[in-house]
């Protein structure tokens, strides 16, 4: 569906992609995960054939975007990160004038808003206006919007940024019901379990190149251990103690409140930590994720 | 959700085929807006230049002699000022239209983005828009010379629709320049500017409260250039029924020619700031 | 770790006058940077004033005026002053308010401070007016230098055109606190519009029959068009101060609405 070799892009002289390798099959969720100014949003832009290519190749449904542009956005479904709703409409006609843009006729158009607003829960609300919606309505609305061309691959740029839990729950929901009936989709995050979710497949993205590319379970367990003991000591004694227990895991890391041992059994490492007279305040065991796979590829700087 | 299954049912989503099949797509979008919002504008847009014809034309004219030779052919203040006015209430509509509305929907709702990840190019997005504007002149300016008409000013009905025609031409010919320059603006504080040292000062000097004869010769020249002038010019002529053919040709290719040079930079201003 | 102080000075009430020059630093901070937009603004009666006063001038043969026969320039001037001394007075107390007010939520936060609703309405106000306090002295120099001022009672038109900023600012105020959304300013519009026509601005009052004569004579900007006319031509009248106590008046009374709405709005 989407295939990208040595895909580049830059802003003058600054490259905000920097030469990726992507294949996304039909069907599938395909995730691109990284902090904020990895060049996700970049990429997410030259998919959607709205940002010229830089540099490399790339085929959106076997087309080139620098050619075929409008064919391809024909066939493509897009919910970008800020919501682009028009404000001053209702949310049915928000769907409608959207339809028509895709050339649609006008009768079909309507029965297929009909069926989105059904779809992503927003009936009762198509004669609001889109100012009165909650942050989650809006996110549906989009959603739905991106559907209105029965697209074969559907773009979702942070789809549940900014969301209320409950609020992501639903979108998550959704999601997944379009993924069940085939829909492909990519989609862009810097929330783990979003991606632990959603994803088949997906990429880890670090200052514009591809840093780690698998399964979610492939990525945990070529990047990180199985399981992962939390150690709380007094504030302070952190850095002492984790030269202490450096041999007991495959990796420890210092937090300003906690030790992290990276191991295959954490349960062990909880032992031995007492045989060695070592007094945790307090402990936990619990599964590497995500998050720790991420932290370990983009570290732990903040980055802006 | 037995319809989005399977979800690459047939395709009837389609690339438009030219700039003006894409720029249609868009009628449905402006149509709904308008209709929500054409209320909020439609008391002023009759009473507006009613009062001006009063006050202006007839209070105020009734203290002009009306001098041929000192009002452009004209026989009474009324009728030399009808047209400057007329001329001056398509500029100013389309001030209003592609200033600050261009700006929230690039900016601010950013509709623009949510149009072009759509198969619409940025082209027909403008086309549609600037048609929306030209619309917006059509309608003020009719409910204007219709407000007129009463009051006698004009001399032929031939002239009056020659008239019309040309407020669509004077709309144009502001709104594509002025709509390139709002496209490029990375907010709205040169606005105010735009109006205040642009807008205000064209409505007062173009010739459309009085013969641009009555400037200092330099101000005089300054004004000829202007494009208001040569449409209050241009509309003077068909309203009087002295029309000077060669001079009407030179305001009209001027006006064209504006049309045209603002419709290109304005596609690659918005073109430069949306698909980068 | 970074530590913070805590303030142990308390935070006291603040007095009238700091509270209405707090208001007014702020707003001076927040058009420093639009010092242009502040300049531009004076231009616009100036550009007023050539046009009609002097192009459309050299059509008009003169008028009478309280007695006098005067150029129709140094008939109009006093007019753009006191219409302009409206204008920006309107502005700021519509849409600028309106706009402070619901949204960028200004007052709510100044709210949150010791400061009082009748603090915000009286510095709001007070800048509006030093604003067009500036204006209109730069105007009346304008008018000098043109030659169109034939009397020292001039001087007098800058705090008249105070007088007319506050009797509008202080209603207009009142009335934007009533506005539900932008749509709702058709009706200033429709409103001033009217009154910059036909309140003596362009053309003497006797254009009208007297029946609508009388409507305009009771009109707020008539009255202060009138009060400028007879400043800049040194014909005062017993007319002048009944337009005085006019236009006082009625900034008392929008003051009094203004404060007691903002109450009603913000501190529910």
């Amino acid at each position: 569906m989407i295939l990208a070799r040595g895909l580049r892009k830059s802003f003058g002289d600054f490259e905000a992609v920097k030469g990726i390798d992507v294949d996304v099959r039909r069907g599938e969720a395909f995730g691109f995960l990284g902090p904020n100014g990895a060049g996700k949003s970049s990429t997410m832009r030259m998919v959607a054939a709205v940002s010229p290519v830089s540099g490399g190749e790339l085929r959106i449904l076997g087309m080139d975007p620098a050619v075929d542009g409008p064919s391809i956005r024909a066939r493509v479904g897009v919910c970008p990160q800020e919501d682009t709703l028009d404000t001053e409409l209702t949310v049915r006609d928000n769907l409608y004038v959207y339809g028509r843009y895709f050339g649609l006729p006008r009768k079909e158009v309507r029965s297929r808003v009909d069926e989105l607003l059904e779809f992503v829960q927003l009936t009762e609300k198509s004669g609001s206006m889109v100012e009165d919606l909650s942050g989650g309505m809006k996110r549906r609305l989009t959603i739905a919007r991106s559907l209105i061309n029965r697209p074969d691959v559907l773009l979702l740029d942070e789809p549940t940024t900014g969301l209320d839990p409950q609020a992501r729950h639903v979108v998550w929901d959704r999601l997944f019901r379009l993924k069940q009936q085939g829909v492909t989709l990519v989609l862009t995050t810097h929330y783990m379990d979003e991606a632990e979710q959603l994803c088949d497949r997906l990429v880890v993205m670090d200052k514009g190149v591809i840093v780690a590319e698998g399964s979610p379970l492939e990525l945990i367990r070529a990047h990180s251990t199985r399981e992962v003991a939390e150690l709380r000591f007094g504030v302070g004694e952190h850095d002492a103690i984790a030269e202490k227990v450096s041999d007991l895991g495959d990796r420890v890391e210092v937090l300003p409140d906690r030790l992290l041992v990276y191991s295959e059994d954490g349960e062990e490492v909880i032992a031995k930590v007492h045989e060695r007279g070592l007094q945790p305040a307090a402990v936990l065991v619990r599964r590497s994720t995500l998050e720790d796979v991420f932290l370990r590829l983009t570290g732990r700087t903040l980055v802006d | 959700m037995a319809a989005l299954d399977p979800p690459q049912a047939p395709g009837l989503s389609t690339a438009p085929t030219n700039l003006l099949s894409g720029a249609a797509r868009l009628f449905d979008y402006w149509a709904i807006l308008y209709k929500r919002t054409w209320k909020g504008s439609a008391i002023s847009s009759f009473v507006t230049p009613l009062l001006y014809v009063v006050a202006m034309g007839v209070l105020l004219g009734g203290f002009i002699k009306g001098d041929p030779a000192k009002l452009d052919g004209a026989t009474s203040y009324l009728a030399f000022v009808a047209p400057g006015m007329v001329a001056a209430q398509a500029m100013t509509t389309v001030f209003g239209e592609v200033t600050y509305p261009v700006m929230g929907m690039i900016k601010w709702n950013k509709s623009y983005f949510g149009m072009i990840a759509s198969p619409l190019a940025v082209s027909e997005v403008i086309l549609a828009h600037l048609g929306f504007v030209i619309f917006r002149v059509a309608t003020t300016c009719a409910v204007f010379l219709a407000v007129m008409a009463p009051f006698g000013v004009f001399t032929s009905v031939a002239g009056v629709f020659a008239a019309f025609f040309v407020q669509l031409l004077i709309g144009a010919a502001f709104a594509t320049p002025i709509y390139a320059f709002t496209a490029g603006l990375k907010d709205e504080s040169a606005f105010s500017l735009v109006f205040r040292l642009g807008m205000i000062p064209l409505f007062l000097f173009s010739g459309a409260f009085f013969p641009i004869s009555n400037l200092s010769r330099w101000m005089e020249a300054l004004a000829t250039v202007t494009p208001l002038w040569h449409g209050v010019d241009l509309t003077r002529m068909l309203t009087l029924g002295e029309v000077d053919w060669p001079l009407a040709a030179v305001h009209v290719a001027y006006l064209v020619t504006l049309t045209l040079a603002g419709w290109f930079w304005a596609v690659r201003r918005l073109s430069r700031r949306m698909v980068s | 770790m970074l530590t913070t102080s805590v303030g142990r000075a308390a935070a006291s009430p603040v007095s009238a006058g700091e509270a209405t020059g707090l208001l007014i630093y702020r707003n001076y901070l927040a058009y420093r940077r639009g010092w242009y937009i502040f300049v531009s603004g004076f231009l616009e009666p100036v550009f007023y004033l050539f046009s009609i006063g002097v192009g459309v001038g050299q059509l008009v043969t003169g008028f009478e005026f309280n007695g006098q026969q005067i150029p129709y320039a140094e008939f109009v001037a006093p007019g753009m002053l006191a219409a302009s001394a409206m204008n920006g007075s309107l502005l700021d107390s519509t849409f600028n308010f309106f706009f402070k007010l619901k949204y960028n939520k200004l007052f709510d936060q100044m709210l949150a401070t010791p400061l009082t609703t009748l603090d915000i309405a009286r510095g709001e106000l007070s800048w509006s007016l030093l604003r067009g306090g500036i204006y209109s002295a730069a105007f009346l120099l304008v008018m000098v230098a043109m030659g169109l001022v034939s009397s020292w009672w001039a001087v007098l038109v800058v705090p008249a055109a105070l007088l007319i900023g506050l009797a509008f600012g202080g209603i207009c105020m009142a009335l934007t606190t009533f506005m539900r959304s932008w749509q709702d300013f058709e009706f200033v519009t429709l409103a001033t519009l009217p009154m910059f026509l036909f309140s003596a601005t362009f053309f003497p009052i006797t254009a009208f029959p007297p029946a609508v004569r009388w409507v305009v004579e009771c009109t707020p900007l008539y009255r202060g068009v009138v009060l400028c006319r007879e400043l800049t031509t040194g014909a005062l009248s017993w007319g002048s101060a009944v337009s005085v106590v006019y236009l006082v008046v009625m900034g008392l009374i929008g003051l009094a609405i203004v404060r007691r709405r903002l109450d009603a709005l913000l501190l529910t």
